[in-house]
């Protein structure tokens, strides 16, 4: 059988991804998370009377702080399975891609354990994340002063 | 040629080890992947410990040969240096329990007279060197395989058992310049078929003469690929199993079955041995030698099949 043959057969037989069903779990699932993280925000500002800054910033922190725990409790991957990536893009899933790693790495020592492996998969996110927001910065600075 | 025939080889005692994500029973099960140890690495030795040590009490092993799936199969050379006896470690991933066979035929002789073939993975250490961090919520694609947490040995020897080892195929590695390492079955399926039709050629045999071919871990894809292709080459599988969908059918695991280098075995001497029902049998072990790094800059996936056929005697 010649290779495009099989690739054509691969294809036929491999089961489909349902794309359009977990885009829309994970819109929905996203969404409730930012309206969780609203909520949280208003409660602090009116029961802790902070500010909008701290208060945002406590509630991150908060929601960081309750993935790690999840992950812990080896709980968050069965969330991501039924909530799909609506829980990966926000915060949470960047502290539970920090906490796996550390879990699984927690036996290899602190510096070549932890240390090395951390940011295993968070480091893509922190590299890229500033590589465009340099280049919107400069984007702003360039046309609009 | 590949393919050698042997005389008076024969398969003897099996020990196995399985959690109880495999719905197959043995008379050993691993309660949880921690298995009362600290690490999951220290988990997969000692559910290899167990099985040796329950070997050790009936027959006495001259040489071992061993594989599994950590990283320069670090954790059956560990295991190993708990014990007094040679050892000699191979990988061909998942084709690892027909290449053990297939080498432990070729060296026994009025020196070496009991080999220990052993395979061992456990999903755990397996999850941690091919894919993401353990607990990380990465998701699934439906074509992707579970791998056991299981082990087994099996005693290679010249002394008469009911089970022979009749001859075998080695295989060629394949490449159909495939990328995709999560369909794994996809991967291997040509590779099996390559090797099943050098087998069938080398002996000049039609394969009606086996009453029953069991694939390692094709998965439900790959098994269906398999088919396909022989089926192009005039080849019809009547009674065919692929082991791996057989031992991990809970859908919430995979939906294409288990992987690992312990289906074939676990399947084989667990069940099919067991029943009693098949005189001429063929294993073909199927792997896929990819490692993370040859993933990651998206080269082609090469994969390896060994066959091994076996004829039951009464």
């Amino acid at each position: 059988m010649t290779e495009d043959k099989y690739l054509k057969l691969v294809k036929e037989n491999t089961l489909k991804e349902n794309t359009l069903k977990n885009t829309f779990i994970s819109f929905l699932s996203g969404g409730v998370l930012g309206l969780m993280a609203e909520a949280l925000t208003n409660i602090y500002m009116k029961i802790l009377y902070l500010e909008e800054s701290s208060a945002l910033t406590l509630m991150t922190i908060t929601f960081i702080f309750i993935a790690v725990i999840l992950t812990g409790l080896g709980s968050f991957d069965d969330l991501v399975k039924k909530y799909r990536f609506g829980l990966l893009i926000p915060i949470t899933g960047f502290a539970s891609s920090v906490a796996s790693s550390l879990m699984d790495y927690k036996n290899e020592g602190t510096i070549t354990g932890l240390g090395a492996n951390m940011f295993k998969l968070a480091g893509a996110v922190i590299l890229y994340g500033i590589v465009s927001a340099f280049l919107l910065a400069l984007i702003k600075g360039v046309f609009y002063g | 040629m590949a393919s050698i025939r042997f005389n008076n080889i024969y398969l003897g005692k099996s020990v196995s080890i399985s959690s109880n994500d495999e719905k197959i029973f043995t008379k050993r099960t691993i309660k949880d992947y921690y298995n009362g140890e600290k690490t999951f690495e220290e988990a997969e030795e000692k559910q290899e410990r167990i099985i040796i040590d329950d070997m050790l009490k009936s027959i006495n092993l001259d040489l071992i040969i061993g594989a599994d799936l950590s990283n320069q199969i670090a954790i059956t050379s560990k295991t190993m240096a708990n014990y007094n006896i040679p050892f000699l470690g191979i990988y061909n991933a998942c084709a690892s329990y027909p290449e053990g066979i297939i080498i432990a035929s070729k060296l026994l002789d009025s020196k070496i007279k009991n080999i220990g073939v052993i395979v061992s993975s456990h999903n755990k250490t397996a999850e941690k060197s091919y894919r993401y961090p353990i607990e990380y919520g990465s998701l699934r694609k439906k074509c992707e395989t579970y791998t056991l947490t299981s082990s087994v040995i099996s005693q290679i020897t010249k002394s008469k058992s009911n089970i022979k080892i009749e001859s075998c195929t080695i295989g060629k590695v394949v490449d159909y310049n495939f990328v995709d390492v999560k369909n794994i079955g996809a991967v291997m399926a040509p590779s099996a078929a390559s090797t099943l039709i050098t087998h069938l050629k080398d002996l000049k045999r039609d394969i009606s003469y086996y009453d029953l071919v069991i694939t390692g871990d094709l998965g439900k894809i790959g098994s269906k690929l398999f088919e396909e292709i022989l089926l192009e080459n005039d080849i019809t599988l009547q009674n065919y199993i692929d082991a791996g969908s057989m031992i991990i059918t809970d859908e919430n695991l995979s939906l294409m079955g288990g992987s690992g280098p312990v289906c074939l075995p676990l399947f084989l001497t667990e069940k099919i041995i067991k029943q009693n029902k098949y005189k001429h049998i063929l294993i073909i072990g199927t792997g896929s030698l990819h490692n993370v790094s040859m993933v990651n800059s998206k080269r082609s996936v090469p994969s390896i099949s060994h066959i091994v056929s076996l004829e039951v005697l009464n």
